[in-house]
């Protein structure tokens, strides 16, 4: 028999939901930050101009130093729930979550056939989702150590200097990149059933039939 | 599926996708909003005030005593050449004086005057707003030496720099002007200042931006309100402080 039952509480819907636009903007700011001085990586002038990001640094730092502020509180608030809530047991991975996360990840390959247990978050999940929160972390510190490296130098000191606080900035930019890709492509082979479960908290369920 | 949890099901889809649909809305409006307010210094002023509430949030932090990381001689990086705002014009380096204005008593200084002055050395990071920096030797007189030698009024709150045909403007609050490791440097990699470098003397600030780092400065105003900074008038933060 289907059952409606509770997957994803409220606020979790509204903080992953923000977060969206909010990391959208930070790093399409950061982009154009980025252009003024492309050191990892380049591309041809005519893609940066069709991407319309040439000659924007001033407007790029002003939108990323009034949306870090948004992205920070979300990201802080988000933490503070799971925490408060219990959610984060479910979220935080085990001593089982490495080795069902590499199991999970060769069923998804379609290499084994057995599939990962049906809880809220598989140990693949709970790394993914765990790892993104410790990334956001990451570029918040990495970022300060850019933003202020005189009155923080201690923290620019931990990422070896400014430069190097510049690489893990931007390394961690690429990483929730690689994140959304491999997350959007979960979502759609997970169905809709799943999708809808973010947006209005509730996932159809089978159960044991009672007779 | 019994029909009235098909029923719930329906209604909380609806009323899930509808909130999300007017959250995206809203959201969307607000960003149309923002990027349509009347500009202040080249900014939408929303983003002007948020660079202005960081400022004074920083201002709250920053501390004299708090310095910008020294490096060894051997770290000294080959010293790029950026930005001739304020240099095109011809300079006579005989003629040259540092015009203090809004002191006590008007002064200008020779290259002598501000030799004058106690020598400091350093080796700093000047880290450009575009992402570069570079490590550079500077040798010059502290700012804060200069201006306790010629106070400011008692309200001043600013120090405005300036080059002599002021084709090239900054803006300093007190405090950033008075850090320890503010020089008004006359000697860049132990040579005297390149004219394209600043000669014959610039502003070497660590707790700032490179923009804020002046060269071939013609006047030194104290001021208590904000002085002009040409990049804070093309959409720059004005403080741009480390």
């Amino acid at each position: 028999m289907k059952q409606l039952t509770k997957k994803h509480p409220l606020a979790i819907r509204w903080f992953h939901w923000l977060n969206f636009p909010l990391l959208a903007l930070m790093i399409w700011s950061g982009v154009l930050i980025y252009w003024a001085y492309p050191r990892y990586a380049t591309l041809p002038q005519t893609w940066w101009r069709a991407m319309h990001v040439n000659n924007r640094l001033a407007e790029g730092m002003a939108l990323h130093f009034f949306f870090m502020w948004f992205f920070m509180i979300n990201g802080v608030l988000y933490v503070l729930y799971t925490l408060l809530s219990g959610e984060w047991r479910e979220l935080v991975p085990n001593r089982h979550s490495f080795r069902e996360a590499w199991q999970t990840m060769l069923h998804d390959l379609g290499i084994r056939k057995e599939a990962p247990p049906p809880r809220k978050f598989n140990g693949a999940q709970q790394i993914a989702y765990t790892g993104v929160v410790l990334m956001g972390l990451g570029s918040l510190l990495s970022g300060l150590a850019i933003y202020k490296p005189v009155q923080f130098a201690w923290l620019t000191r931990l990422f070896l200097g400014y430069q190097g606080a510049r690489f893990v900035h931007f390394a961690l930019t690429v990483g929730y990149i690689l994140f959304f890709i491999v997350h959007v492509a979960q979502v759609i082979r997970a169905g809709w059933n799943n999708f809808r479960a973010m947006v209005i908290g509730i996932e159809v369920k089978e159960v044991p039939d009672a007779e | 599926m019994p029909s009235d949890a098909e029923r719930e099901l329906k209604r909380l889809t609806r009323r899930g996708f509808i909130t999300m649909a007017a959250a995206a809305g809203a959201g969307y409006a607000g960003w149309k909003w923002l990027r349509t307010r009347d500009r202040d210094g080249g900014l939408e002023w929303p983003l002007r005030k948020a660079l202005q509430a960081n400022e004074s949030l920083a201002e709250t932090y920053f501390s004299r005593a708090r310095l910008s990381p020294s490096f060894r001689l051997s770290d000294v990086t080959r010293a790029r050449l950026n930005g001739r705002l304020g240099l095109q014009s011809p300079i006579d380096l005989d003629a040259w004086r540092l015009k203090i204005e809004g002191a006590a008593a008007a002064a200008s200084l020779t290259m002598d005057d501000i030799r004058a002055l106690p020598r400091h050395e350093q080796i700093t990071e000047l880290r450009c707003i575009e992402g570069w920096s570079i490590i550079v030797k500077w040798s010059g007189a502290r700012l804060a030496d200069l201006i306790a030698k010629y106070p400011p009024p008692e309200l001043t709150k600013f120090v405005g720099l300036e080059t002599p045909d002021r084709g090239y403007y900054v803006g300093l609050d007190l405090e950033s002007a008075m850090h320890p490791q503010t020089l008004l440097a006359y000697e860049m990699n132990d040579s005297p200042l390149q004219t394209l470098h600043g000669a014959p003397l610039r502003l070497a600030i660590p707790v700032k931006y490179g923009i804020k780092n002046i060269k071939r400065i013609g006047t030194l105003r104290y001021t208590n309100v904000r002085p002009a900074d040409f990049w804070a008038e093309r959409g720059y933060d004005w403080y741009a402080g480390h």
